[in-house]
């Protein structure tokens, strides 16, 4: 059985006219145990969207996602959170470190709702990024190839089966993030993670073997919901 | 020689519960959370104060610190009278002839009487003429006499001699061997001194009753200071050096009345107030002191409804300190969701905030507590030589904490209910 499964998932927003727009809809994606794949879609084809509905931080409209064997589009909100602190670690293209801890403790943090904090864990995965040295630095007092080292870290501090990458290079120039990306493939594989990621990025996409299209299997992200200069010259 | 430590000693891995995030987040909004805690603290400090303060005085200005049961004095207010023998405050209503004094002194109700002549004062410390029975007989509490310090002794009733209260002693400086003259009047007039000079022979024990501000003297010495006129008989008199005052001339301020029984008091009050023309009886003291506060109720009420108001405000502050960081917190929470935090979780790490800053807070405001009372203590004792006690026992020192915690817990809802609401999904991006 796949580590991730999805089948007919649907999400519509209401646009700002009030107007349902479908956003998200995937007949049949599959993601193996371990596997790394990268998803590529424009700006605005849904791939935040998509990974949130994965995360549970969304609630799918219909359709269902299979995490690790659980069906999170069955659960309720507070089910949702615990299979997410359990089995799902996020990168976020802002990193989204709490300002207020230090690069120790938010990797901590990355542990606290799953499994529980393991000092040790976190120690070494910080070593394992290269910041050992700068464990009780506050994000701010990080540069951004330094924080999103951490937000790696803490992604990974609960081991989870299933790491969501959004856009993890998108904050930083061309060096770090090719660093960042592969820090990123090797700590997954160190950790026995499947790592999802999505990016607009082709360079970053060029590092991927399995490289999905997300118009390929996001029925909504085809044509029609996407802004005028990205749709070429549309259907006559 | 001894085993290098490793280089990197490994930092301390929080376990990362409500309460490290709590102060975490307290320390991230230090000042908001420093300016709610001030305003429990001085809320909290000043609920105390009122109620403890209040239920104090009652106690003292009521209860045992008189020692006499009742006081004689001249026709009028019965409250005046206790406020000036007793307390040693407000003006003396008047004059009674001594044979008033010698008829209660006889009378089978009373067990003791002592006299008071009142007339001077130095630096504003009255200067009261009575006997030696105050200092022999007279108990103020139970088993406690008025006492005299090592070094020093009794007054002679035939010279200027007179015995210092401890805070009188204290404030003026007065010792063993001083000289001083007394002053005219019960204010402290510089231009009324009295050529008379009295030698202290005596200071007294502390006794933390309103004797303490007082100088005492042989009452025959209030009779010959010179430029004092007797009224007692129908023409006035002066008493010459040496010459022995008749009785008929001989005035008192006030009788200190000790008495065998509340009965026996019931009817020399019948007897005196009701029957009587000439003199009044302010009888039970207690109950007279008990009437003035009753009376000054509302005062304390809206005391009390100050104090509370205050709290009411504190707990705002509390809610608007911690309302105003949600919106700007908004992404923090949408990131511990994200980790897996649960909305509950979110919610509870605010109530409980809200809490320990109101718990801190409180705590602080038994310190201004200490620090009002310890103030006001100093004024009352100043004003009337009674002493409040700064750990007096009252139900308000833990009830106004245990208050202003709940209180703060309720503040902390509503700001909860903002953080429980925010939308992951919304809040995970910043919004450019
Ligand atoms: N909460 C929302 N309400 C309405 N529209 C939304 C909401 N979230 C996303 N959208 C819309 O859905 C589309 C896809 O958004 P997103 O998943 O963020 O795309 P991507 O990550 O690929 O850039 C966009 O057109 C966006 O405007
Ligand atoms: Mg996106």
């Amino acid at each position: 059985m796949p580590l991730l499964e999805i089948n007919n998932l649907t999400k519509s927003f209401a646009a700002p006219s009030g107007e349902k727009t479908l956003i998200v809809d995937v007949p049949s994606f599959s993601l193996e145990e371990g596997a790394q794949v990268a998803l590529e879609g424009a700006s605005g084809s849904g791939k935040t969207t998509f990974l949130n509905l994965i995360a549970g931080i969304l609630q799918a409209d219909g359709g269902t996602i299979r995490v690790a064997g659980q069906e999170m589009t069955a659960l309720a909100e507070p089910g949702r959170d615990r299979l997410r602190a359990a089995t799902i670690g996020y990168v976020f293209q802002t990193f989204n470190l709490l300002q207020g801890y230090t690069a120790l403790e938010n990797v901590a943090l990355g542990m606290a709702f799953g499994r529980g904090v393991d000092g040790p864990h976190a120690l070494a995965l910080l070593q394992r990024v290269g910041l050992n040295e700068r464990m009780t630095y506050r994000p701010r007092q990080l540069s951004v190839g330094q924080q999103q080292r951490v937000a790696v870290a803490r992604a990974l501090a609960n081991r989870p089966r299933l790491v969501l990458a959004d856009e993890p290079t998108g904050n930083l120039d061309r060096h770090h993030a090719r660093e960042a990306l592969k820090l990123i493939r090797e700590v997954c594989r160190e950790n026995g993670a499947a790592l999802l990621l999505v990016s607009h990025d082709h360079e970053i996409l060029g590092q991927f073997e399995d490289v999905h299209k997300i118009s390929e299997f996001n029925r909504a992200a085809a044509l029609e919901n996407l802004p005028a200069e990205q749709k070429g010259e549309g259907p006559k | 020689m001894s085993a290098t430590p490793s280089i990197y000693s490994s930092p301390h891995v929080p376990r990362c519960g409500i309460g490290f995030m709590m102060m975490r987040s307290m320390r991230q909004h230090a000042l908001s959370s420093i300016i709610a805690i001030v305003c429990v603290a001085l809320a909290t400090g000043l609920t105390i104060s009122v109620v403890s303060i209040n239920a104090q005085a009652y106690k003292v200005f009521t209860g045992g610190q008189a020692g006499f049961d009742a006081v004689l004095g001249a026709r009028g207010s019965q409250l005046q009278l206790v406020l000036n023998a007793v307390f040693h405050l407000e003006t003396s209503p008047g004059n009674i002839p001594w044979s008033l004094y010698q008829a209660v002194k006889k009378d089978p109700r009373v067990e003791l009487a002592v006299p008071y002549a009142l007339g001077d004062n130095y630096n504003g410390f009255r200067i009261v003429g009575t006997t030696e029975e105050l200092f022999t007989k007279f108990e103020f509490e139970k088993g406690r006499k008025f006492a005299i310090a090592p070094g020093g002794r009794m007054f002679d009733t035939t010279r200027r001699e007179a015995v210092i209260g401890s805070f009188v002693s204290r404030q003026t400086g007065l010792k063993v061997g001083s000289n001083f003259n007394p002053f005219h009047g019960l204010n402290f007039d510089p231009k009324a001194k009295h050529d008379e000079v009295y030698v202290v022979t005596g200071v007294m024990e502390p006794s933390n009753t309103p004797s303490d501000r007082v100088i005492w003297i042989p009452i025959e010495g209030v009779y010959r200071m010179e430029g004092h006129v007797l009224r007692g008989a129908d023409k006035e008199f002066k008493p010459a050096a040496g010459e022995e005052i008749p009785d008929e001339h001989k005035e008192v301020s006030a009788v200190m009345l000790k008495l065998r029984s509340p009965q026996g008091g019931f009817s020399l009050e019948q007897m005196i107030n009701k029957q009587g023309k000439v003199a009044t009886l302010a009888f039970p003291i207690g109950r007279t002191m008990a009437d003035l506060f009753d009376k000054m109720g509302w005062v304390n009420r809206i005391l009390g409804l100050v104090a509370y108001l205050v709290a009411v405000v504190a707990a705002g502050t509390i809610l608007a300190s911690i309302y105003n960081t949600i919106n700007e917190r908004r992404r923090e929470f949408a990131i511990l969701r994200a980790l897996g935090a649960r909305r509950r979780r979110v919610f509870t790490a605010i109530v409980a905030e809200a809490s320990t800053i109101a718990a801190i807070g409180a705590a602080a405001g038994l310190l201004v507590y200490l620090g009002i009372l310890g103030v006001a203590a100093k004024i009352v004792q100043a004003q009337t030589g009674v002493v409040l006690d700064l750990m007096f026992p009252h139900q308000i020192l833990y009830l106004a904490p245990l208050g202003m915690i709940a209180l703060g817990a309720l503040a902390g809802i509503v700001p909860a209910i903002k953080a429980y609401g925010t939308d992951v999904a919304e809040n995970i991006s910043p919004t450019s």
